[in-house]
């Protein structure tokens, strides 16, 4: 057996610029990209005395897909089923932002049935990744139960989302000008008779969770952020909202039928992890509002516009902006006239929020970095991109 | 001295030898029970059936998961002081066997009856931390040792308000032998130190969890912080025995709280060693239930809630218990 020789581990990149210095009581740790509660492949470099953190740097890079450049290489339909795997919680955000970019590019009229589907479809989707977020959170913080409670109400989601689209997760539903196909004759009554069983759910979650003086310990005052510290990172959605500032896309600058509808911006002042849970909670309330409107108000029509077999913007740029379940989705394509993008610029809401991490865990405890860790909602894979 | 007396049941090195054997049976057939009784709460806690296809009711699943666990290569990490890392599970184990000697199954039952019973359990419970220590320590790993770290803290915080609220029962019954606490208390509930004081019972109840290292105070072990805790680098039967000492320290502590608090072996109609098993039952999956409902607690809050609430409220009830003792004796 070869003698133990601690010089022998020099660490990779990461943790070698990552070293303490002439100290001898701090430790450096490496949390992740193996670990339960960085949710798949982030890692964090953290230095720790004892257990608090003095200083917090996220290493990403370990799920890069070069999502981007694949864009390059494609044409513009093609690329589509990419925008499901980036963000795979929030797929039909993704889509949209997509299809609503080139679509600004070529001038494309949507006709008004596919619109409200986008929207009834994005919102179901919406639900689905808050009720997802909302068990792993509660995961995070050592409650194993409420995910499968979670999951049980998101199956039901998925059940009509396959029977619009297909597929249970990774949707590739957009088309440039439309959606891909109509939606069943249930879906109305499916969708209404969802929303009414979440609402019915939700006083249950709200006794049993989110009022547990437990969990009330480990949210609230932990990673208050403040909204200039949202500002100056560019963080959005929900992590935004509950530091006071009702920004929200669907709002601010709307897109699609939007503007149609009547909804609610939930907002908190706190800033803590507890206000951003809330933020999340009542969102569950306004996409079943949104989603009632949509599906009661579906208007006959086409579902597609005449774009032609390839679609070939002409030369130019456009941008869109979609508000995903974790923020702003902002979508740049650049068109040098051929079938395949030039450029596609990819604006993922989780790199800006996971950037204030660094700031909020600093001076923290080791739970709480993983509970701030949590409420910022990280997918790594959009992160990464 | 005739082989006849060294057979009998009476003969203290005897008696040691069978008392130890009927333990290792007992905690090991029991620890397959409890995974058993634990996933099957858990499953049903979570919308979700549990272990459902091996044996009736998925009752064989914990033998084949112990056969599984047993069959893994034992593997020590690359630097890990081998000696204390592989010192710790059986450490963890040791205490165990002790603690079950004097346990009162029955009004005649106990493997080495002592008048002294509460305090070699007391002692010997403290022991348990000293694995978790060697475990952490030795593995040489950065999530073992913090978990260890926070094992200290726990023990050392949680024993001060257990053995207070302990010894308002003691000092209530006058005695430290099991067997005269819970001979004492009735078969009825109203008979119960649990229920003539439900302060020390509750403070028990909650120092216990704490002290078997249970949700929502697991910790050491606390997998979406420190992965596994102190048990992190462990696979195999070094596992095993963690979590099999795990499940007896729980079994020794509903012993306690079921001798100390609920009357012990006493009720009406059945034989005592049954409602023995009945009340360890109700507390064990009482327990249970804890650890899939609640979220875990923060380390500081841990602390606080000890030092700040329990302590307190147990030198409190201590007071009471003289001062009502002073008074009817």
């Amino acid at each position: 057996m070869q003698a133990f020789d601690p010089t022998a581990l020099r660490g990779d990149l990461a943790s070698a610029r990552f070293e303490p210095g002439p100290t001898d009581d701090k430790l450096i740790l490496s949390m992740g990209p193996q670990h339960p509660s960085t949710h798949g492949v982030l890692r964090i470099m953290l230095e720790l005395d004892g257990e608090y953190i003095l200083r917090a740097e996220p290493v990403l890079g370990y799920i890069h897909r070069m999502h981007e450049w694949m864009a390059e290489q494609k044409t513009y339909m093609q690329f589509m089923p990419n925008m499901g795997r980036v963000d795979y919680l929030h797929a039909m955000a993704w889509n949209w932002a997509y299809a609503g970019a080139v679509e600004r590019l070529m001038g494309v009229e949507v006709p008004k049935r596919a619109e409200y589907i986008r929207v009834a479809v994005t919102e179901l989707n919406r639900i689905s990744s808050h009720l997802l977020w909302w068990g792993a959170y509660l995961l995070d913080l050592g409650a194993f139960t409420p995910i499968m409670y979670a999951f049980d109400d998101r199956e039901i989601i998925l059940d009509i989302l396959q029977a619009v689209t297909g597929s249970r997760l990774t949707y590739s539903y957009f088309t440039i000008g439309g959606v891909y196909g109509d939606v069943p004759a249930d879906f109305a009554s499916r969708c209404l008779a969802f929303t009414r069983h979440l609402r019915s759910r939700l006083p249950m979650y709200r006794d049993l969770v989110t009022d547990n003086v437990i969990l009330r310990g480990r949210c609230e005052d932990i990673g208050v952020m403040d909204v200039e510290l949202a500002r100056r990172y560019g963080a959005t959605g929900p992590c935004i909202r509950g530091s006071g500032a009702p920004v929200d896309t669907r709002r601010a600058e709307p897109y699609g039928v939007y503007n149609r509808f009547d909804f609610r911006i939930p907002a908190y002042t706190e800033g803590d992890a507890m206000a951003r849970y809330m933020v999340r909670m009542d969102e569950l309330v306004t996409s079943c509002d949104i989603i009632d409107q949509a599906v009661q108000g579906l208007p006959e029509g086409p579902i597609q516009a005449k774009v032609g077999k390839t679609v070939k913007p002409p030369k130019g740029e456009a941008c869109y902006a979609v508000e995903g379940a974790r923020g702003k989705i902002i979508i740049h394509v650049r068109s040098d006239g051929g079938p395949k993008p030039y450029r596609v610029k990819l604006r993922a809401p989780g790199f800006s929020n996971l950037s204030v991490f660094c700031d909020l865990a600093r001076g923290t405890l080791l739970a709480d970095a993983v509970s701030i860790l949590g409420s910022l909602d990280l997918v790594i894979p959009e992160i990464d991109r | 001295m005739n082989l006849e007396q060294l057979l009998s049941l009476d003969y203290p090195l005897t008696r040691l030898v069978i008392g130890l054997l009927c333990i290792f049976a007992f905690v090991g057939l029991n620890g397959l029970v409890l995974v058993w009784v634990e996933r099957k709460v858990a499953g049903h806690c979570q919308l979700r059936p549990g272990p459902l296809h091996v044996g009736p009711h998925g009752l064989l699943q914990p033998l084949v998961d112990a056969v599984k666990l047993i069959g893994k290569q034992l593997v020590a990490p690359f630097g890990s002081d081998k000696a204390l890392f592989w010192l710790a599970p059986l450490l963890a184990f040791a205490p165990v066997t002790v603690c079950m000697l004097p346990l009162p199954w029955g009004p005649d039952m106990a493997m080495i009856p002592m008048n002294t019973g509460l305090v070699l359990i007391l002692a010997f419970s403290g022991l348990g931390v000293l694995s978790l220590i060697l475990a952490g320590w030795g593995s040489n790993n950065k999530w073992g040792l913090l978990g260890a770290a926070r094992s200290v803290a726990q023990s050392v915080a949680y024993e001060v308000p257990l053995l207070l609220s302990v010894m308002a029962v003691a000092i209530t019954a006058g005695s430290l032998d099991l067997f005269q606490i819970s001979a004492q208390q009735g078969g009825w509930p109203w008979q119960w130190y649990g229920v003539k004081n439900p302060l020390a019972f509750f403070i028990f109840l909650v120092c216990a969890v704490a002290e078997t290292n249970r949700a929502p105070f697991d910790l050491p072990e606390a997998e979406s912080e420190l992965t596994a805790g102190f048990h992190t680098e462990y696979s195999g039967m070094g596992f095993g025995l963690f979590f099999l000492a795990e499940y007896a320290n729980m079994i020794i502590v509903s012993g306690v709280a079921a001798a100390l608090f609920l009357g012990g072996w006493q009720g009406p109609f059945l034989p005592g060693v049954w409602w023995f098993l009945v009340k360890i039952y109700c507390i064990l999956f009482f327990i249970i239930w804890l650890r899939w409902t609640y979220p875990r607690v923060r380390f500081d809050q841990l602390l606080n809630l000890s030092w700040k609430w329990l302590t307190p409220l147990a030198l409190l009830d201590l007071a009471l218990a003289v001062i009502v003792a002073g008074f009817g004796g």
